[in-house]
């Protein structure tokens, strides 16, 4: 049935060592390098922009989590990530929440919709489930346009960034970047350890041949549910943290175009990597940065890399470093 | 009374035309996709695009060339049709083999591309395209509403489509391969039928279907890059619900959702944008296969 699902970058590798973490000893390497980085980074980039890389970078890997590894598309996860900034951001400027519960309560939104959108989505399956979380997801976003605690065509401006546990102030850009980099590497962690556990390997098994996992006695439908519902769940908290950053939610993070943004970060990494997402984010937020100024050609440029990547690069950034050094990352 | 339930059906009139109107287009365009799917087992997310482009042509063909209405009709649908099978040769036809969702990531990369080079080429803002006067013969004008005629032109020239299509798949030869081949594509091409070229033309057909939709689209709502894309998501909830199995279930599945979002803007205006997608929603839980769909 290998056609039947997206195929994945490197093979499975030969000899999965479970170390620290679920890791490979290839993929904890890649992990202290990726920590390494998150720590050294703001002494010396823009704390804003890495913040923002962060935020889309969780996005992906939740994101991946559905594609990757339980092999469905869903052209919807705007709703999750547009709804968790909304939830977040209204918590924090009109019921004066800390920002540590704002951003679970933007998680909490997120995968209540996740688990009513993945509940009519997992009727069906392939191209038709695109479909169908696309269509949702757009429904989402009439509500976002014409709800009146959303602020339609304004979004929901001057977030305050409030103080982490009510004592620590998060106004500077450098202290923020600490709660970020947390928020960040808890979920990537997160990501990882499910991947990993008895419950990843079933996921795993509905991807590669679901009647199959049915026969052996496992109820697909729910690990697919609940492995909507959990990325849906770290979208919210991605959008949440990318509302508290930047102070406002707007309907831009609601709109279809989002739900494309994240594909073409998961797919510019590598589908169904561990840090094939992390990187695709960085280099699609750091494009989107140097092109600003060219207006709509960063439609057409993102475009051609899709079509680019689908011809010719499917593995994805790591997938092909993975493949040439034969590790699985 | 009587006066009252006249007075709601002169509310309610324009509306479920303007619905029908709608209904129109997403007959024509889940029609294109429903071929282009059934043939190609790839979703064209770049319908929408397409669309655009066919309305886009019509209005370079009046500016620069000086070719009307008519011609534009004839000609635009041609001319993206093309450009459709270029982009089927180059580009589909390598996924084949492939998970179909390359196809839907594929054209979703195309789609951004198209809109893109319009938006920097013609600007967001949209650009007239005027009817010719001649539909003015079609207006209606009765008691309860007034109706211009080229509304009413849509909907007879999408029905006409929509029929000459069903009638070339049901009841032609062409029509029995593209039947075949899209149940057995390795058994009709030991047949020595050019399946690959086949569909190859299917793509490009499917294309120029949404193509005409955009030369219908151009003098009612303004030219403009995003005229496809606001369109294509709904269009897609048709698709679900009508499933993709039958040309009938396209047409009669896209005719009256067009309809019942016309007569949600009567009832209850705040719910006319997601009326179709709450439809979706009910279809999929108790027939997940879709109306028309085949399991």
């Amino acid at each position: 049935m290998a056609d039947t699902t997206i195929s994945l970058g490197t093979p499975e590798a030969v000899h999965e060592e479970a170390g620290f973490l679920g890791f490979t000893r290839a993929q904890a390497l890649a992990f202290g390098v990726l920590v390494a980085f998150v720590v050294i980074s703001p002494f010396f980039l823009y704390p804003v922009f890495l913040m923002k890389i962060l935020c889309f970078a969780l996005f992906a890997c939740a994101f991946n989590l559905l594609i990757g590894y339980v092999g469905l598309l869903s052209f919807g996860h705007a709703a999750f990530f547009g709804m968790g900034g909304y939830i977040t951001a209204h918590s924090l400027k009109v019921w004066g929440l800390t920002p540590e519960l704002a951003i679970l309560a933007g998680g909490l939104v997120g995968s209540v919709l996740g688990l009513g959108i993945g509940w009519l989505a997992i009727r069906r399956s392939g191209i038709y489930f695109a479909m169908i979380t696309l269509a949702m997801a757009q429904m989402v976003y009439f509500f976002c346009l014409q709800a009146p605690f959303t602020g339609g065509e304004d979004g929901i401006q001057q977030v305050p960034r409030g103080s982490l546990f009510g004592m620590v102030s998060l106004d500077s850009d450098f202290t923020l970047y600490w709660v970020v980099a947390f928020v960040f590497l808890a979920g990537f962690l997160l990501f990882h350890r499910v991947v990993h556990s008895p419950f990843g390997q079933v996921m795993k098994a509905v991807r590669e041949n679901e009647p199959r996992a049915t026969s052996l006695g496992y109820r697909t439908d729910d690990y697919k549910l609940m492995a909507f519902v959990l990325s849906a769940a770290l979208s919210g908290v991605a959008g949440g943290t990318k509302a508290l950053v930047f102070g406002i939610a707007t309907l831009t993070d609601v709109n279809w175009t989002m739900s494309g943004e994240v594909v073409l970060m998961t797919l510019v990494g590598g589908l169904g990597t561990v840090f094939g997402p992390v990187v695709g984010a960085a280099v699609i937020v750091t494009m989107q940065n140097y092109l600003a100024e060219f207006g709509a050609w960063v439609t057409v440029i993102q475009g051609v890399i899709f079509v680019a990547c689908v011809l010719a690069f499917r593995r994805g950034v790591v997938g092909e470093i993975g493949n040439w050094l034969k590790v699985k990352l | 009374m009587i006066e009252n339930l006249l007075f709601e059906l002169e509310m309610a009139a324009p509306q479920v035309i303007l619905g029908l109107v709608n209904g129109a287009f997403y007959a024509l365009l889940s029609l294109g996709l429903a071929i282009i799917f059934g043939m190609l087992n790839v979703i064209n997310f770049a319908h929408g695009a397409q669309f655009m482009m066919g309305a886009f042509v019509a209005w370079m063909l009046l500016a620069w060339a000086g070719i009307p209405y008519w011609g534009a009709l004839v000609l635009a649908p041609l001319i993206v049709g093309a450009f459709g099978v270029v982009i089927e040769r180059t580009m589909i036809a390598r996924l084949y083999k492939l998970d179909h969702l390359y196809g839907l990531l594929l054209t979703f990369g195309l789609a951004l591309i198209i809109e893109g080079v319009f938006r920097n080429a013609f600007g967001a803002s949209g650009l007239p395209y005027a009817p010719p006067a001649a539909f003015n013969a079609l207006n209606v004008d009765i008691a309860i509403m007034f109706l211009p005629g080229y509304r009413v032109w849509v909907v007879i020239a999408s029905l006409l489509v929509c029929l000459a299509t069903w009638l070339v798949i049901e009841k032609t030869k062409i029509g029995a391969y593209l039947r075949a081949a899209t149940e057995r594509p390795e058994l009709v091409q030991a047949f020595g039928i050019n399946v690959p070229r086949m569909m190859t033309l299917t793509y490009g057909a499917g294309v120029a279907l949404a193509a005409f939709a955009g030369v219908l689209a151009a003098p009612i709502y303004s030219v403009n890059p995003a005229m496809g894309a606001n369109f294509i998501i709904t269009v897609f909830a048709v698709v679900v619900i009508g499933g993709m199995g039958s040309i009938m279930g396209s047409v009669v599945t896209g005719f009256g959702l067009g309809l019942i979002e016309g007569l949600a803007r009567v009832v209850y205006p705040e719910a006319s944008a997601t009326v179709v997608f709450v439809i979706m929603a009910i279809v999929l839980l108790t027939r997940p296969a879709g109306l028309f769909g085949r399991g």
